[in-house]
């Protein structure tokens, strides 16, 4: 066999693309609903935090910049190793799919917290103001005039960071969820072929791609003006 | 003591664990810290370059390196870093660990830190180069001299922010078997049976990057700041 013919017998057989590519298909599904859930929760619970966060008791604001810095320093990875092979010694038993969702949406939260609260930072004082000076009370004003103004503006680096954490559905191959990387490397190892490994590549290409291209265009939609 | 805080000391802070895995949970810090010191300079020097070719007009210039970028953004890096090192092999190309690290953080956080960098270098005014061009600049001192500095000043913030994920990024090596602080923290853990070492590997982590990101937070405040 010539080098070339080496090359594509390893990284594209047919024979082995065919075997695997309904475990990768399948890892797709894996990948996807796990993402969707990161989402869902991570988003959902760094809004309640920046809500909490805006009601400005002094202590509860303390705990929610401790716990937010701790989670944007730690590793995702490291979460989910600890959930996954730690808390089984106090008793806690999780299944590989329950740690990664908990750690990467912890994460999420904690970087969706820190925008949202930007973003409610950075809506003008004058804003609170008008609506207080037109009878409105705190709860109103701040649910039906600060917060959309800043939920829209916090769109593209919500956008950006959610893409980034998301990608991160891939270690949960590490704790044995067989999400598309895992299907994959499954498949390496009973084939003996890094084939499986290609067609990880392309269904992440042909999952992402397109993500890239929604992030790039909320980012010229959304962008602030100056 | 109540059972819960008894069973908590005992599997996350046990002192003996502690005592026995410290020497190689410290190996594993120190193999981090080197590791962050390859693969930053890697990913810059990628993503300068990157971003520097990304202001040639020529549409064969500009489009592969527009498919090289996003290519890389949208391969999770932990799929790209398993590829080169389980899959470069059977190409007849044996990589070590170290080796498939760097290629993999070369091609990812070189596409990161090259879109940033082409966003600064956008950001800066056009009369800028073209005024240090009237004053007879090469090309290229224009690039370094005067459209970078301010390039970098412009876009800092994301600088740091990714400079950041780079560092946390780096426990996924520990997939690939290089001995850092993820992947000695949980071979304590398997000999031990005890979550002690992983523990301690995310504190840490922790109080290592800690500054980092109270100056990320710093940074990005004041440039939101700035734009309202």
């Amino acid at each position: 066999m010539t080098g070339w013919e080496r090359f594509v017998d390893s990284f594209f057989n047919a024979r082995v693309a065919a075997e695997y590519a309904p475990k990768v298909l399948e890892g797709m599904g894996v990948t996807v609903l796990l993402a969707l859930a990161v989402i869902v929760a991570g988003i959902a619970a760094g809004l309640a935090l920046a809500v909490l966060r805006a009601m400005g008791v002094r202590v509860v604001n303390w705990v929610i910049v401790a716990v937010v810095d701790v989670l944007r320093a730690l590793p995702p990875l490291v979460i989910i190793v600890l959930f996954f092979f730690g808390l089984p010694g106090m008793g806690i038993q999780m299944s590989g799919f329950v740690a990664a969702w908990l750690a990467l949406s912890l994460v999420l939260m904690a970087f969706a917290e820190e925008i949202f609260w930007a973003g409610i930072t950075a809506v003008p004082p004058g804003q609170w103001e008008a609506s207080r000076a037109i009878g409105m009370r705190f709860a109103p004003t701040f649910f039906l005039v600060i917060l959309p103004q800043a939920i829209r503006m916090v769109v593209p680096p919500l956008t950006n960071r959610t893409i980034a954490i998301t990608k991160g559905t891939a270690l949960a191959s590490v704790v044995a969820v067989p999400e598309i990387l895992g299907a994959a490397q499954a498949g390496v190892s009973f084939s003996f072929n890094p084939t499986p490994l290609t067609l990880a590549a392309v269904a992440y290409l042909a999952l992402f791609v397109p993500v890239v291209f929604l992030g790039r265009w909320v980012e010229t939609r959304f962008a602030w003006k100056r | 003591m109540p059972i819960w805080l008894d069973d908590l000391l005992l599997n996350f802070f046990s002192l003996e664990i502690i005592r026995e895995a410290w020497p190689i949970l410290l190996q594993g810090l120190w193999q981090t810290v080197l590791l962050s010191l390859l693969v930053v300079p890697l990913g810059l020097a990628g993503g300068v370059m990157l971003a520097v070719f990304s202001t040639v007009r020529t549409p064969w210039v500009r489009w592969p390196l527009m498919v090289w970028v996003d290519l890389f953004r949208a391969l999770p890096p932990l799929v790209l870093l398993v590829f080169v090192y389980a899959g470069l092999p059977f190409a007849g190309i044996e990589v070590n660990a170290w080796t498939a690290v760097a290629i993999g953080f070369f091609l990812n956080t070189g596409a990161y830190y090259g879109e940033i960098l082409r966003a600064g270098i956008e950001s800066v005014p056009a009369g800028q180069s073209e005024a240090a061009r009237s004053l007879g600049l090469s090309r290229l001192r224009t690039m370094r001299l005067v459209v970078l500095p301010q390039a970098v000043r412009n876009v800092l913030p994301d600088l740091v922010s990714n400079t950041l994920e780079v560092v946390k990024l780096t426990s996924i090596a520990s997939v690939v078997a290089l001995p850092e602080l993820l992947f000695q923290a949980r071979q304590a853990q398997s000999v031990t049976y005890n979550a002690t070492p992983i523990m301690v590997a995310a504190i840490a982590y922790v109080l290592l990057l800690w500054p980092l990101v109270r100056l990320v937070s710093r940074l990005e405040n004041r440039q939101i700041a700035g734009k309202r």
